[in-house]
């Protein structure tokens, strides 16, 4: 989402390179078009960023916080490590932490080798999960004619709560709970199928990043999501106003 | 007795499909024969585990009473522990029990889904544990080659690289349910 005032050109650095970047654009767009690779989880090209599941955390100097990408402006100065060791440790072990707190089995996921939190698990060389299992007890929700919803495959991104309300303007998915106790839930936290709100669209299925959302009557590895329509929706949208 | 290094393979609570993607290999089966002694393994006759072994492949999680003491035991007279597969390394399909008590789990497939003898076996069968947890969970592991299984390709070129004293970067060559 764009910042409504006049653009003006920041310069700054990245992992020790020179780069200019327009004022309204994100740390994680900036790297982006410069190819860099800062992974993402919950970050979705069409909808608003909330910077959830802090796999985009970056360092900035002169701050001993860590800040996530996909939320922190370009500014006049800055200079940003967008890979060490210390995030390399953070980003293990956020997906430490996602892996464990639900029950992800992926040799038997409708997603498996189309998963989003998989490939990354590859790509930062997650061989093995550090932590214990919490092994949740958390019901499939198969209410939905065409649909069906795997919270135990969830890592709670809000990509589905994102899309159907701010694409599809339907909101009915949204985050009920906190902590481990937190959980998307359709309308008044009742059975999908039973939803008034949901179009049946299907655009949470296609954006969700693992194989939570999932078509019906698919078998291991046969879920593969299309995430072409919104960049589409999105150009054609801002070509009308 | 000769002087190579030696080799050994454990099946815990895994359906052998670690094992059988290690024969796999085919051929090179014999490339391997050239640099280790496989002393023991579900694939070699050999009833007590060796006193001392070097490299131990390790397939599937520890689910039983049983598996607990071997890995263990394993752990002891073994310099390198290899977790070979999802099983071993995650635990994978054996802990999607753990959701349900080891009672009921035992009553679904023993009484609800019997058709005949409806009875849980007491004798023989090694009692479950409480949950079916990684091999890691119990013990220190050296080597982790996740997949559902591993590749064949995986499995040899890890064993070699493991062979020359090297530890293998599998980061591009597999991955969680490969």
């Amino acid at each position: 989402m764009k910042r409504p005032f006049k653009t003006r050109i920041k310069t700054l650095k990245i992992d020790g390179i020179d780069v200019g970047a327009r004022e309204d654009e994100t740390i994680l767009e900036l790297a982006q078009e410069n190819d860099i690779f800062i992974p993402t989880l919950c970050h979705l090209e069409g909808v608003h960023d909330v910077g959830s599941c802090r796999l985009c955390l970056v360092e900035v100097r002169g701050t001993n916080k860590l800040l996530p990408a996909c939320m922190t402006y370009a500014e006049e100065g800055m200079e940003v490590i967008t890979n060490s060791e210390r995030l390399q440790a953070y980003r293990r072990q956020v997906l430490d932490l996602l892996f464990s707190e639900r029950n992800h089995v992926c040799s038997v996921c409708v997603s498996n080798g189309h998963c989003e939190l998989q490939w990354l698990a590859g790509k930062l060389g997650i061989s093995h999960v550090g932590v214990p299992y919490l092994y949740p007890q958390l019901e499939v929700d198969a209410s939905h004619r065409y649909y069906s919803y795997d919270p135990n495959r969830c890592i709670l991104c809000t990509r589905c709560v994102r899309v159907c309300d701010e694409i599809e303007g339907a909101h009915t998915w949204d985050v009920m709970g906190r902590g481990v106790e937190c959980l998307v839930i359709s309308d008044l936290n009742q059975p999908w199928g039973t939803a008034e709100s949901c179009t049946r669209c299907g655009k949470c299925v296609q954006v969700c990043p693992t194989g939570a959302l999932f078509n019906k009557g698919r078998a291991v590895a046969e879920m593969t999501k299309r995430r072409d329509f919104l960049p589409y929706l999105q150009t054609m949208r801002e070509g009308r106003k | 007795m000769s002087e190579k290094p030696t080799l050994a393979t454990v099946w815990l609570d895994g359906c052998s499909g670690c094992h059988m993607s290690f024969l796999d290999i085919d051929e090179r089966i014999l490339d391997l024969a050239a640099q280790a002694d496989l002393v023991y393994s579900p694939l070699v006759d050999t009833k007590e585990f060796p006193e001392m072994v070097d490299i131990t492949l390790i397939e599937g999680a520890v689910s039983s009473e049983e598996d607990y003491h071997k890995i263990r035991m394993v752990r002891e007279h073994t310099r390198l522990l290899v977790s070979l597969g999802d099983c071993a390394v995650t635990a994978n399909v054996p802990a999607m029990r753990n959701r349900f008590a080891v009672r009921s789990v035992l009553e679904r497939a023993y009484i609800e889904n019997a058709d005949l003898n409806q009875d849980i076996p007491v004798q023989v069968i090694p009692a479950l544990r409480e949950t079916s947890i990684p091999v890691h969970q119990v013990v220190p592991v050296d080597v982790f080659i996740p997949g559902c299984p591993p590749a064949a390709d995986t499995i040899f070129f890890a064993l070699t690289e493991l062979l020359a004293g090297r530890k293998p970067d599998l980061r591009t060559t597999t991955r969680f349910g490969a």
